[in-house]
């Protein structure tokens, strides 16, 4: 039972960043005022929209009045305030970050962006229809490259093309599926499209033209290649919301289809989303593992964090609602580790004016705090307790055990292994006593403690699961991608 | 068959022809024209496809999403080679780079 | 009631907050960081000695948290978890004066002292963890405080050091975390219960759960240093004294000799690991170990590593006793947890007075110490003649349970092994004491510090005195209550149901 009750939340979640974005550009001077507001009334709305949720059920609502097929529509489960919530967090300590790490210049260009493509992220979770989700990911990956731009430089204008290509590829192949489904069924109101969806060659078209194109977008394995240089050669806090939201973005629009349209549809392509996961895991570990630069090893690391997801698919058929839960667990706190590993990374590279990982040594003794954001980041994306990356990956091993499938088993530990080494590779760096004396630029204190907080936050989460798990139980989309 | 499924055709070949030359030329104005091309390979589909029922009066869903779209597709190409100059000027020559070395 | 729940949560909260604390603490802030220390670790014992009180009398004490939705985070008292709390919560007090005294003017002490810390809770949460998955995860945290505490002097040799433990620790935490897993999915609990929770499982489940003994000992044997994982504790022993001192006697050895108690009693039950045939291999493997790690030390000639060796070869007792499944070897193993704490940590802080004072690393530099040291160097016979088992030093006791308990069920093959390993024990240390005490000393030492008409300094010197005495008390007044002996009788009536030891003691 869907009610169609009204509340500001969702309007605000998505109008106020936007309209902020517009503010920002127009009032440079005035732009990290406009964007830490912003991010505490976000966080607020995101409350205000939970506390609804909670005592009112799933929300609906059209927007304008419309109403499918012509009109709008905004949806909301406990799904879409998890992740609002996620965001609502990693932004605003990417917004208290940022507030002293650009220059004037580069300040000007970065608020008005990062508000816009918070914009687009909040739309893209409430939105309720294959093509409104499709706008939202374009506005989405074009604030997202032009971030990457943002600094200039040949890496990261050659990132941010490569980028551009990759995620302009991904949405054509997206829209072409939609075109295909509207064709089929008729509409794109997925609710809808769920009711409709058969064993239909055009189905299954569409299914390979949207999963390539968001795959794409989420950089899974094959389809990473654009990933390591554009997350890597970004601003630090770019790269963090880069690692941390954008490519979950594109994950939560394929998990929304999934469950709502292709599972009934794809036995085999779970087991092929599986492998590719698997594949993820072990090569952006060792890729990970090879880097000689901070921020590149980061960023392999995203890819293969991003393996773990999909390592759930051939699992969820037998395992149900509880493996989807763990999966959604992951990806939060992947999310809030990843960013705040490159935010600590950013302030290494900033202290030191580089990120060798062999010269790290003075870096990394004279900033503990950012240290020990990456320490307590990295024990999370390693899985191991007490973090939220070990409730999340308990969660995937037990259902991998329960139904006997050893090789997913042992890739998940080999891959948090291969965690471990790279990210004491780094740490094993904070107890060598250093000999260089170079300049160093100091490190505000609001660029430290953002990272740390954050990466206190994906340890805490380990001990938050009962609570969340029954948020993502309001309106659950699970059951129907679980149960078939 | 009809005309809407014909149009529906070429569009799905002009779709085509467009990724074939984003993945084969290295030029970056080219790949830029190529994603253009893709699209409006799309758009032909789409506005074919609002005929399909038949009725005289065409669906009306499938051209407000064309204009959409068109607006999106405005938009990205005007990125996209904003983001070419800068990149050419970069590499001396307008194509992507490939050697990945992190400068500092 | 509420006592009941808060003390378990106290417990580790006095030396989880001051490490915290510490971290943030200025380096020259010496005093309040002293202070800190202090306090965490007398309250830690008198939390104790409250709750050994509080279990003799049959109180319960129990925290749960929920963790997943049918798996809780259980901290919880019972008398085999008060027997490594209170032998972790005197020497933590101990080790810490040492070490502020061993520390004083050096680097990072900040960082150090709060890893101490963190590496004693670790410790006390895996003594208190009421079911696998929260003995996984202090078992995990403790792997990661403590690597800081190995690189500590951030040498390349430290570093080499702390890659190897790593890589050890990693793996064998991987193992236990698929074996503890795989049992869930079988189990659908993880709860530790008197006399195991498995003995119910279908015998086509059998095979299953041999291999999931198999990971789980696996895991274990990397901390609890058992052959042919033992490697990377003779690496560990670049750490600073009292580091080694911890990580030998309690920490982290200790912890995995504890893992390997729980999930044979409380886990599998003793009787069920019998029915399943897993627990003779693992006397042939802790009697291989003890006599590898006996021969090993013979031949080394620097003073940590000889006493690393030695450690592999005693705590495989323990495993020897737990693995012998009668209930008398049990009281050996189980009691040697406590002593050989008190020996070998005695052991340490002696190894690192001699390298602080006199700048000795080696055996062979050792000649007549005994005569510029000799109260360090009584300390050192002390606990030297408890490793070998003479009486009646408290590693007296448990050889003798041990013997006797394997005589008990039939092992008596093991008397040699015992024998053996204290024939080989009295050869790698009597040499020691002989060159200590009887040779003449070197017109120099290597690099010696003069603390006026002291020896060495005081903290230095009182924490072995300390323990010497108590591994001689807890030998001599074995037969007193609530010695450790008493205690671990007390334990080992509840895991193998009812049972009244009666083996005399001749002292």
């Amino acid at each position: 039972m869907i009610l169609h009750s009204e509340t500001p939340w969702p309007a605000l979640l998505i109008l106020l960043p936007l309209a902020a974005a517009m503010l920002s550009f127009l009032f440079p001077r005035s732009a990290k005022f406009t964007g830490v507001v912003t991010a505490i009334i976000i966080a607020l709305a995101v409350v205000g929209f939970g506390w609804h949720l909670q005592s009112e059920g799933v929300y609906r609502h059209a927007v304008g009045g419309w109403g499918a097929p012509l009109g709008i529509d905004l949806y909301g489960d406990g799904l879409t305030l998890l992740m609002l919530a996620v965001t609502a967090l990693v932004g605003l300590a990417i917004t208290l970050y940022s507030l002293d790490y650009f220059n004037t210049e580069q300040a000007r260009w970065f608020w008005p962006l990062w508000l816009l493509l918070w914009a687009a992220l909040n739309a893209l979770f409430l939105s309720a229809d294959i093509f409104n989700l499709y706008i939202t990911l374009e506005l989405m990956g074009m604030a997202a490259v032009a971030l990457v731009a943002l600094k200039g430089g040949r890496d990261a204008l050659n990132g941010a093309m490569r980028y551009l290509l990759a995620t302009l590829l991904g949405s054509l192949a997206y829209l072409f599926g939609v075109v295909l489904l509207y064709h089929g069924y008729g509409t794109v109101d997925i609710a809808l499209l769920a009711e409709r969806i058969d064993h239909q060659p055009v189905a299954w078209a569409a299914l390979g033209l949207m999963g390539a194109g968001l795959l794409l977008k989420t950089a899974l394995f094959p389809l990473h290649f654009w990933l390591p240089a554009a997350h890597a050669s970004a601003p630090a806090p770019v790269s963090a919301l880069l690692s941390a939201l954008v490519v979950k973005a594109s994950f939560y629009i394929f998990l929304r289809l999934w469950f709502a349209l292709f599972a009934p549809l794809g036995g085999e392509v779970a087991w092929l989303l599986g492998l590719l996961g698997a594949l993820a895991i072990l090569w952006g570990s060792w890729q990970a593992l090879r880097q000689t630069r901070l921020k590149l090893l980061v960023a392999y690391s995203t890819v293969a964090q991003l393996g773990y997801l999909f390592v759930a698919f051939p699992l969820a058929a037998v395992a149900g609602v509880v493996l989807w839960h763990g999966v959604i667990y992951l990806l939060i706190s992947h999310a809030l580790a990843k960013a705040a590993m490159f935010m600590a990374a950013g302030n290494l590279l900033r202290f030191g004016g580089h990120d060798r990982i062999v010269d790290l040594n003075r870096s990394v003794q004279q900033l503990p705090l950012s240290t020990a954001a990456f320490a307590l980041a990295g024990v999370s994306i390693m899985g191991l307790p007490p973090s939220g990356g070990f409730i999340g990956k308990w969660l995937l091993l037990e259902a991998a055990l329960q139904q006997g499938q050893w090789a997913l088993a042992a890739v998940m530990i080999v891959g948090g292994l291969l965690a471990a080494a790279y990210i004491f590779k780094v740490l094993g760096y904070a107890f060598t006593p250093s000999t260089s004396r170079e300049e160093s630029i100091p490190i505000p204190a609001t660029m430290a403690w953002a990272p740390l907080l954050l990466a206190f936050a994906s340890i805490l989460l380990g001990f938050l699961a009962p609570a969340l798990f029954s948020l993502l139980d309001i309106g659950s989309p699970f059951e129907r991608g679980a149960g078939s | 068959m009809n005309s809407a499924i014909l149009y529906a055709l070429v569009g799905v070949g002009i779709f085509s022809l467009g990724l074939y030359a984003l993945i084969l030329h290295p030029h970056l104005l080219r790949k830029i024209l190529a994603i253009n091309v893709m699209g409006s390979g799309l758009f032909l589909v789409l506005i074919a496809l609002a005929k399909r029922t038949g009725e005289p009066l065409p669906d009306l869903v499938p051209q407000a999403m064309v204009i959409t779209g068109i607006v999106v597709a405005f938009s990205a190409t005007a990125l996209a080679l904003a983001l070419m100059v800068r990149v050419a000027k970069e590499n001396h020559r307008a194509e992507l780079s490939d050697d990945e070395s992190q400068q500092p | 009631m509420s006592g009941s729940v808060w003390l378990p949560l106290l417990l580790i909260a006095s030396s989880l907050l001051p490490g915290l604390i510490i971290f943030g603490l200025a380096e020259r802030r010496v005093v309040v960081r002293t202070l800190l220390n202090l306090t965490g670790a007398l309250l830690k014992m008198v939390l104790v000695v409250v709750m050994f009180w509080g279990v003799y009398h049959g109180q319960q004490y129990e925290v749960r948290l929920a963790l997943l939705p049918q798996l809780d985070f259980v901290l919880r008292v019972d008398a085999l978890s008060l027997l490594f709390i209170s032998l972790s919560s005197v020497l933590w007090l101990l080790t810490t004066v040492y070490a502020i005294g061993y520390l004083e003017g050096s680097p990072h002490r900040s960082r150090f002292f709060g890893f101490f810390s963190l590496c004693v809770t670790a410790t006390v949460g895996l003594a208190l963890a009421g079911n696998l998955i929260t003995f996984l995860l202090f078992y995990e945290l403790l792997t990661l405080v403590t690597y800081p505490l190995i690189m500590h002097r951030g040498t390349e040799v430290s570093r080499r050091a702390g890659k190897i433990y790593l890589r050890y620790t990693m793996a064998g935490g991987a193992l236990l975390l698929l074996a503890t897993v795989w049992l869930y999915t079988l189990t659908g609990t993880l709860e530790f219960t008197y006399q195991g929770f498995l003995s119910d499982m279908a015998t086509q489940h059998h095979p299953t759960l041999v291999i999931i003994f198999v990971l789980f000992i696996a895991g274990f044997a990397v901390k609890a240093a058992l052959v042919p994982l033992h490697g990377w504790l003779a690496e560990a022993m670049v750490a600073p004294a009292p580091v080694s001192a911890l990580l030998h006697a309690v920490a982290v050895v200790k912890a995995g000799a504890f893992g390997i108690m729980r999930v044979v009693y409380d886990v599998f039950g003793i009787d069920f690991a019998v029915l399943l045939g897993v627990t003779g291999p693992l006397v042939v493997l802790a009697a291989i170990t003890i006599i590898y790690g006996s021969l090993r030390a013979l031949f080394q000639d620097d003073l940590k590593r000889r006493l690393a060796f030695s450690t592999v070869s005693q705590v495989a007792y323990i495993t020897l006793g737990v693995a012998l499944a009668g209930p008398i070897a049990a009281v050996g193993g189980m009691v040697h947890l406590v002593h050989q704490g008190l020996m070998k940590i005695t052991l340490f802080f002696c190894a690192g007075n001699l390298a602080e004072t006199l700048g000795i690393h080696k055996v062979s530099e050792m000649n007549g110490v005994g005569r510029r040291m000799p109260w360090t160097m009584s300390a050192f016979t002390i606990a030297a003649f408890g490793m070998i088992g003479a009486p009646p030093v408290a590693g007296f006791i448990s050889k003798w349970y041990l013997g006797v308990g394997a005589m008990a069920v039939d092992q008596s093959w093991l008397l040699l092994v015992l024998a053996g390993s204290s024939l080989l024990n009295a050869a790698y240390f009597l040499p020691i004491l002989h060159a200590a005490w009887f040779r003449e000393p070197p017109e120099t030492w290597p690099e010696e510090r003069h603390f006026g008409r002291k020896e060495t300094a005081w903290a230095l010197l009182l924490p072995p005195l300390v323990t010497a005495l108590l591994a001689l008390i807890v030998g001599v007044l074995a037969l007193a209550p609530f010695s450790p002996l008493a205690w671990v009788q007390f334990v080992v009536q509840q895991e193998f149901g009812v049972f009244q030891p009666k083996t005399n003691i001749p002292n």
